[in-house]
């Protein structure tokens, strides 16, 4: 490749516009049939956060202790059955939906900011901020995210609030080493220095020069932690937490209908079961496909 | 004649590229006879490693043969089955790439990984450890036995190239192909390293592939060689008569954008080949270089020019009878150096030492350099990687700080140490353009954005402003309206350094540090911006400090240059000088290992060994251990000498009388 004539017009040389690449990466996305099967799942969950009466019409709260137990399929109106208080589970599970829809994407997104915050500076400051920030981190890691909740919501009022902040907190650190590592590459880049040496604060280089670079492992850094978060509220929600009794929330229903699988009565449980199931495999499928386009 | 060790015939390759086929090689032909050497040059992308590549047929899975075939030693390498592939590979040929960084295992002992290339072929462990000591000592490394215990890390990068060297020739190969085997090594290195392929060949009697984008290096090593543009021979014959006598206008075109015989930015312009090369898989025109051909005519474009058989060389050429008026074709005159010194200098560094402490150890990476830069002047600075060149410049720039303070005057005033302490006019006043633009650039953001964020931060210009400076600044180095909105992977090497030029000019700099700006550019592309620094120094008098490892592109655009070693000013003068000398034992040394295209006159000064550690410098002067001229007695070793003034106004560090000193230009003068 060589350049161009001292007195015409520069050529703008062999380049396809940036506006291709992204359009070819986007296309690559949609031809990759995890992508297409993870989105189009996560796409009806969200529905059904949004709109549960649209999918179910059934009330999910209508107690009929008389038509309890009902087996699956189609029986008395009832598409997967009822459980023990006689409601409609189908309804349950899509009703379900949302209180996980809520919470898990809101803590994801405290713990990226936290975590994208805490990384940039340790990546690019280094040193005794660095140092001192991984310890602390390298101690939170070695605790189990659900010990720590359970233990804090012990003490704490467990609101929604509380949850997604707690769960974001212990995420952060997590999303945090992630980013150090992608920006501690970055840094070593000569732009930064460029920046450095037209006097920039460190503020502007952090997220103005750096940021835009460490985008991608962030992204998948969050379909990621989002799975991990619908995870851990499920469990939290059936051991009892962030839920009331009765509410349709696929964990609490776990827990409240466990008891009548003794009594070969599953549906109540299992379907919850897999809805959640579902939510966490696609959302893990997305993230590979994300991964897999950044790594080409 | 006997059959020849690698044969291309007419060869055409493509890479499958989103289901299209870009064709890489378009019917290449040549031949490597036994005991040859034979070099292919050209420029990025004309299709020289893929060729390297096919030779072993170690392609990528998205290559597809178009048509041809290859022979490597009579056998029809694209009709072997893996089996009989293993066995040529293993048996037949080696090849040596750019890197032995890479090329060699960073977990495995060198001793482990020489032995495996014995034991591949079935010898005992016993004899492939004997073996290995001996291959050791062929590629002259003095202690085997220490070299063989060691970790590639623990080696130089030279060492590590012998190595690598050492493992290709374990086979006792016909045929080594060397793809940019010295491209990353310091020229003295560069030397070592070409002197011992050149000894070997003659040894073993291989044959060698000699691929390189260095004129100088395959004039120095070749005996025939094909000159590959387009993925397509142009010319080909024996490297002396291409070299000297250039038949084809790209050949010409390539030679003369190299600064040669001394060639000065205030004497002439350099050339630079208008255009660019046709992109990957393009359709041809019927003659590929017709687009940038200064000869071209209308027949060029109809009919594909055929081999001209030119007594033992060849070029494909309508017009060969008419290339001669190129050759002869005088380019266009320089802008003679306005530099006055009699004025205060824009720079003064005075006594400038710059210490690192790492594990306990004090490096010494810089030693009480004093110096003066004046408005308008290139400060070329030289030496082997190590020499302190880098830190120099970072501690100019504030990103080190020097042992004491108050050593550096900037426009009259103290210069702080650090970037973000210095007052605004300080940090515009000294900016830089990096080596690789790639790094440099941030390929996140437009070009706009890079250059209209220094318009703002450096020249402070309100937002109203900054769309007419913009205009300006992108015009003075040529870019177009047109290139703003890209981003930097849309852009060719030399369009990025434009862009990065562009920055490091927005704020109207006094001083611009140059780390080597065009050694990761193309020499046509390097011409360009040669010519593009020496215009903006002319209109903006502005100074340089100019890195580079290549004494010809110092030498072009410096008005002094100071050569460091260790850490020290071992010369500073004016660039005719230092270069024509009488010069020191170490510029001279350094002079003769760049190989020239105009072909080495004089032996080569052999310097001994590696440049030595920072930590523990040699005692007297510090050159005395590799010093080819080291008086008799004691003196070198014991008393460091004294900067003793030249009668030009510089300075030279040396025991030696200044009159005794070298004095025969080298091979940069012909």
């Amino acid at each position: 490749m060589t350049d161009a004539p001292e007195a015409g017009t520069p050529h703008a040389g062999p380049a396809t516009s940036s506006k291709d690449i992204r359009k070819e990466l986007r296309g690559l996305l949609y031809r990759s049939k995890t992508f297409i099967v993870g989105m189009l799942i996560l796409a009806f969950w969200v529905f059904c956060a949004i709109a549960p009466g649209v999918v179910a019409r059934q009330d999910p709260a209508a107690i009929e202790p008389a038509s309890k137990w009902i087996h699956p399929f189609f029986k008395d109106g009832h598409f997967i059955g009822t459980d023990r208080r006689g409601a409609d589970v189908f309804s349950r599970v899509i009703h379900g939906a949302r209180e996980i829809m809520i919470i898990a994407p809101a803590a994801t997104i405290v713990g990226t900011v936290v975590g994208v915050v805490l990384g940039l500076a340790m990546g690019y400051f280094r040193g005794p901020l660095d140092d001192i920030l991984s310890r602390v981190i390298e101690a939170l890691m070695s605790l189990p995210v659900i010990l720590v909740t359970l233990l804090a919501l012990t003490a704490l009022t467990g609101g929604r609030l509380t949850i997604i902040l707690l769960i974001g907190f212990l995420f952060g650190p997590i999303i945090a080493r992630t980013v150090r590592a992608a920006v501690l590459t970055e840094r070593n880049l000569d732009y930064v220095r460029a920046a450095e040496l037209r006097g920039e604060r460190a503020s502007y280089i952090m997220f103005a020069e750096i940021l835009p670079n460490v985008f991608g492992p962030i992204v998948v850094e969050f379909t990621v932690r989002l799975g991990y978060a619908v995870f851990t509220m499920a469990g939290l929600a059936f051991l009892g937490f962030g839920t009331q009794p009765g509410s349709p929330d696929w964990g609490r229903s776990i827990f409240e209908e466990r008891s009548s699988l003794l009594s070969d009565v599953w549906w109540p449980s299992m379907m919850p079961a897999l809805a959640l199931a579902s939510l966490v495999v696609a959302i893990n499928m997305v993230a590979d496909a994300i991964q897999g386009m950044i790594d080409r | 004649m006997s059959t020849p060790a690698l044969e291309f015939n007419d060869l055409q390759l493509a890479y499958m590229v989103r289901g299209q086929a870009r064709e890489v090689l378009r019917g290449v032909s040549f031949a490597v006879q036994p005991g040859e050497t034979y070099g292919l040059v050209g420029e990025s992308g004309c299709g020289k490693s893929t060729a390297a590549y096919t030779a072993v047929r170690y392609l990528p899975t998205n290559a597809r043969i178009l048509g041809g075939d290859v022979h490597l030693a009579g056998r029809d390498i694209l009709s072997l089955d893996k089996k009989e592939l293993q066995n040529l590979r293993a048996n037949d040929v080696s090849i040596v790439y750019q890197d032995p960084g890479q090329a060699l295992n960073p977990t495995i002992k060198v001793g482990l990984q020489l032995m495996e290339a014995y034991q591949l072929l079935g010898q005992s462990k016993h004899d492939a450890l004997t073996n290995s000591r001996e291959i050791l000592r062929k590629v002259q490394i003095a202690d085997p036995e220490s070299v063989l215990g060691r970790y590639p890390h623990q080696l130089s990068g030279g060492m590590q190239q012998r190595v690598v060297i050492a493992m290709a020739l374990a086979c006792n190969p016909q045929l080594i192909i060397l793809d940019e085997p010295t491209t990353g090594l310091d020229a003295t290195v560069e030397a070592e390293v070409l002197d011992l392929i050149r000894g070997l060949r003659d040894e073993f009697g291989t044959s060698v592939l000699f691929i390189s984008h260095n004129l100088g290096a395959i004039r120095a090593m070749c005996d025939r060689v094909g000159v590959l543009y387009a993925g397509k021979l142009v010319e080909e014959g024996r490297a002396q008569d291409v070299f000297d006598n250039p038949q084809h206008p790209y050949t010409v075109g390539l030679l003369r954008c190299l600064p040669r015989h001394g060639s000065r930015k205030s004497a002439q312009r350099l050339e630079t080949i208008p255009g660019f090369q046709p992109l990957l898989g393009a359709p041809l025109p019927a003659c590929v270089f017709v687009d940038r051909c200064p000869l071209a005519t209308d027949k060029c474009r109809e009919v594909a020019p055929q081999w001209t058989q030119l007594g033992d060389r060849k070029v494909r050429c309508h017009h060969v009878d008419r290339v001669h008026e190129l050759v002869s074709s005088a380019l266009p005159e320089g802008t003679p150096s306005t530099v006055d010194r009699s004025s205060t200098p824009m720079l003064v560094l005075d006594g400038v030492s710059k210490t690192f402490h790492q594990g306990g150890q004090a490096i010494k990476a810089v030693r009480d350099v004093s110096l003066e830069l004046f408005a308008g002047e290139t400060l070329g600075l030289v030496g082997e990687s190590g020499s302190g060149k880098t830190t120099l410049a970072h501690t100019v720039l504030g990103i080190h700080a020097p042992d004491q303070a108050n050593t550096i005057t900037f426009d009259g005033k103290n210069l702080k140490p650090g970037t973000r302490k210095r007052p605004a006019d300080q940090v515009r006043g000294i900016q830089i353009i990096f080596q690789n633009p790639d790094s440099a650039l941030n390929r996140r953001h437009s070009v706009r954005r890079i250059i209209g964020r220094s318009l703002r931060r450096l020249a402070q210009l309100p937002h109203s402003e900054v769309d007419g400076a913009l205009q300006e600044i992108t015009a003075s180095v040529r870019l177009t309206e047109r290139h703003l909105d890209m981003r930097p992977s849309q852009l060719s090497g030399g369009l990025k350094q434009r862009v990065a030029i562009a920055r490091a000019f927005a704020g109207h700099p006094r001083i611009v540090v140059c780390d080597e700006p065009t050694s990761s550019l193309d020499v046509s592309v390097q011409a360009a911006i040669l010519n593009l620094l020496g215009d903006l120094q002319h209109d903006r008098d502005t100074s340089y400090l100019f890195i580079s490892h290549d004494l010809r592109v110092v030498r072009y655009l410096s008005d002094r240059i100071a050569v460091l070693y260790l850490g020290r000013i071992m010369e500073l003068g004016p660039a005719e000088r230092v270069f024509d000398g009488p010069h020191h034992p170490y510029t001279e040394a350094l002079l003769s290992a760049a190989p020239s295209v105009d072909g080495d006159t004089r032996e080569r000064i052999r310097l001994d060994g590696e440049i030595p550690s920072a930590v523990n410098q040699p005692s007297g002067c510090v050159f005395h251990t590799r010093c080819q001229r080291r008086l008799e007695g004691d003196l070198c070793s014991t008393v460091e000498p004294p900067l003793t003034p030249t009668p030009d106004g510089g300075v030279i560090r040396c025991h030696i009388p200044f009159d005794q000193l070298g004095g025969q230009p080298v091979a940069l003068r012909s």
